[in-house]
């Protein structure tokens, strides 16, 4: 039993006048008056908005029920690619719980968001409580609490993206996958790679900078799963310090089929329009 | 211009093994192995090499604050690049990841770690699977494993990959992260140095710092300490992006001046417009204007103009942007990215950003400004980390910069905004009643 200490509703002069004998005076409302409105009780007051990293403010608890504890290896089932992953995991680290975020990110690749089920299994294949790894899942940005899509798609819309069109692009391309609910879509911080700004990584894919008439096209890529954008892939592209290959390298890169070097040529021209794919 | 780290970065295959070891790789490895501990670090501390990763830590200094012992000590890589407008090492690790685990064995056996980690963070997913796969070839060939190279030295290491958070880039909160935890920062001191991974002992460096490693044993130290300027000394790896006409990375001595970076490398404003302001080091950085062009890019120099070079990342915006915006996106960021530990930080970062949305949208007075400067002066200096700061330097430089910009803005959003109410008044006719009723809004 929770015991209160109990402030004395009356003021000390309140108080001496009872004592005398008074009429006791209505005191102030109490925050916690059984006969007050329950719904005025449990009224959510939204203290932040989205994206702190502070879990719980908006999630209820039931106090009346015990935290799980380290799941019963007997009853809860893992499926065995999922454990052999998290094990290798956890051979890796002189202490097993560093593999806490990997863990969960391969748990989130077989349930596709961080859900009660796969963090049960996780807890239950390292041996940790799953308040635990709620409480790891709940701060990281790719760790998703809530059910999404499979398809990530981030789009940056950090400063330096932002002053190339970062938003208008997320706009443009929420207009048209948003609605798909295998699609998460979403506004990210910088991803690193303000170069290829506006840039959106599909799956971990790279590509920029996304035009305004490639939309349509990466939109249709994304929602039947083919390769994005492929003439503008990050993993193709050359450094933009011109100055910075020997001859040869640069011979033999243009050779491989790469995204043609940006040129410095001193007169401030645009860069070389990059090519397509090999 | 010297180039080191890209060199032949863009050779195709270069992160195999064969093609790397063809290019002379693994070689300083094996030079460096022979050697002994000690003359590393002292090689380190000639060639004046700093910490690449933002704060400019002398990494030869850093490596000699590790306690020789018995015990167990680690290595750990700062790969999680997130601050705005910075991507040399997901360059690097991409394109030469092999002179990164090169890098990391030479330093590991300086110190005496035996156990190395290299946290790269979660979005960078095809840069981890060009990593990971390096690191497999790098253990089947015997440079990474009980006995490195054949010298008795044993290395363990391994590819972590974090989930996206700001805060893991701070070298403490990555300890965190790495232990499975919140990232978290913790306080300092102990230094990781003395008290960090595990409560080991633990050289934590950024992936350019651990790069360089080998081009400095390969030039000499006295040759790398010869390029740049004093007490900036060595070649250093810049992001260039936001109105530019060439965004990238490009590799530069230190102490070229930011007008050669912005308009000789980086090919001049889009649109041949002019500079509003430029991030010298990341969006963490207090900004400069066009009258600080001609400053020497260098770690002392940027200093002395009260702002930084922190990871080298150049973010300029033309006069088309509004000042008002550039602060608002800034601050967002690191309200978003704020951990939630330290009070200052978590509620200056909210306050601060709410503070500039009023701003933005026309309800705020002249006043704010003052309340944004004192509520920045309140978080500096007093938080675990420097996130509360990252984000209070810039926007108090922007508003003490631009002041007249915002109080511009203010005005005008104002205007326009009692202008529409005067107009909605007008249009749904007069709501008072009894005295005044009949009298015009105007």
């Amino acid at each position: 039993m929770m015991r209160f200490i109990r402030r004395d509703p009356l003021g000390p002069l309140d108080r001496e006048a009872v004592r005398h004998g008074e009429e006791r005076p209505a005191g102030p409302p109490r925050a916690l008056s059984p006969e007050a409105d329950p719904e005025v009780l449990h009224r959510d007051v939204p203290r932040f908005a989205h994206g702190l990293r502070t879990p719980g403010l908006h999630e209820a608890t039931d106090p009346t029920k015990d935290p799980a504890g380290i799941p019963d290896p007997a009853v809860v089932e893992v499926p065995d690619a999922l454990r052999a992953e998290i094990e290798d995991y956890m051979s890796r680290y002189p202490d097993f719980r560093s593999a806490a975020i990997p863990a969960l990110a391969a748990a989130q690749k077989v349930h596709g968001w961080c859900s009660p089920t796969a963090i049960e299994q996780v807890a239950c294949v390292m041996r940790l409580t799953p308040a635990y790894l709620t409480a790891v899942a709940g701060f990281y940005d790719m760790l998703e609490t809530k059910p999404v899509g499979r398809k990530t798609v981030y789009v940056c819309t950090n400063i330096s993206c932002s002053l190339r069109g970062g938003d208008e692009l997320l706009a443009a391309l929420e207009a048209r996958v948003g609605d798909d609910p295998d699609v998460n879509i979403r506004g990210f911080e910088c991803l690193g790679a303000c170069d290829i700004a506006p840039m959106a990584s599909i799956d971990g894919v790279y590509v920029g900078p996304v035009e305004d008439h490639e939309v349509v096209e990466l939109a249709e890529q994304i929602l039947s799963g083919a390769e994005p954008l492929p003439g503008k892939q990050l993993v193709r592209r050359r450094v933009a310090d011109a100055a910075a290959n020997t001859d040869d390298v640069v011979r033999a890169s243009t050779e491989t089929g790469t995204l043609d070097p940006v040129r410095y040529d001193g007169a401030g021209d645009a860069p070389t329009q990059p090519g397509g794919a090999a | 211009m010297n180039h080191l780290l890209f060199e032949n970065i863009d050779e195709p295959g270069l992160n195999t093994l064969e093609v790397y070891r063809r290019r002379g790789g693994y070689q300083m490895a094996e030079q460096a192995l022979a050697m002994a501990r000690d003359s590393i670090v002292t090689a380190l501390k000639d060639s004046g090499l700093r910490g690449r990763g933002g704060a400019g830590f002398p990494t030869g200094m850093k490596a000699s604050f590790i306690p020789q012992g018995k015990m167990d000590k680690y290595l750990v890589c700062n790969a999680d690049e997130s601050e705005p407008g910075t991507f040399k090492d997901r360059e690097l690790i991409q394109k030469n990841p092999h002179s990164l685990i090169e890098g990391m064995i030479i330093a590991a056996y300086a110190v005496g770690a035996n156990k190395a980690f290299i946290f790269i963070r979660g979005e960078y997913v095809q840069q981890a699977e060009i990593l990971e796969a390096a690191l497999a070839e790098a253990k089947e060939a015997g440079l990474i494993g009980p006995n490195v190279l054949g010298r008795g030295m044993e290395l363990d290491m391994w590819v972590h990959r974090g989930a996206g958070a700001y805060i893991c880039g701070e070298e403490t909160g990555l300890l965190d992260a790495l232990e499975g935890r919140r990232g978290n920062p913790r306080l300092k001191p102990p230094f990781p140095a003395n008290q960090g991974l595990y409560q080991g002992p633990t050289l934590l460096n950024n992936v350019e710092t651990l790069t360089a490693i080998p081009y400095i044993l390969r030039v000499g130290a006295e040759a790398y300490a010869a390029m740049g300027v004093e007490k900036s000394s060595g070649t250093k790896l810049i992001s260039v992006s936001g109105n530019v006409k060439r965004p990238g990375n490009y590799e530069i001595e230190l102490g070229m001046t930011g007008r050669d970076i912005i308009y000789g490398l980086a090919g001049g404003i889009t649109d041949d417009r002019e500079v509003l302001l430029w991030f010298p080091g990341g969006s963490s950085s207090p900004v400069l204007t066009k009258d600080d062009l001609d400053l020497p890019y260098d770690y002392d120099s940027l200093a002395g103009a009260k702002t930084m070079l922190g990871s080298g990342a150049i973010i300029v915006a033309d006069d088309s942007n509004s000042v008002v915006d550039i602060a608002v996106k800034t601050a967002s960021f690191y309200k978003h990215e704020s951990c939630g530990k330290c009070t200052p930080c978590r509620e200056g970062t909210n306050w601060t950003t709410k503070m500039l949305k009023r701003i933005q949208s026309g309800e705020a007075t002249p006043m704010d400004l003052d309340v944004i400067s004192s509520v920045c002066d309140q978080i500096m200096g007093n938080c675990l980390c420097v996130l509360g700061d990252a984000m209070a330097m810039p926007v108090a430089s922007m508003v003490t910069k631009f002041r007249p910009h915002f109080e511009a803005h203010i005005e005008q959003a104002r205007a326009a905004n009692e202008a529409r109410l005067l107009a909605e008044l007008e249009a749904t006719g007069p709501v008072l009643e009894g005295i005044g009723a009949t009298a015009s809004y105007r």
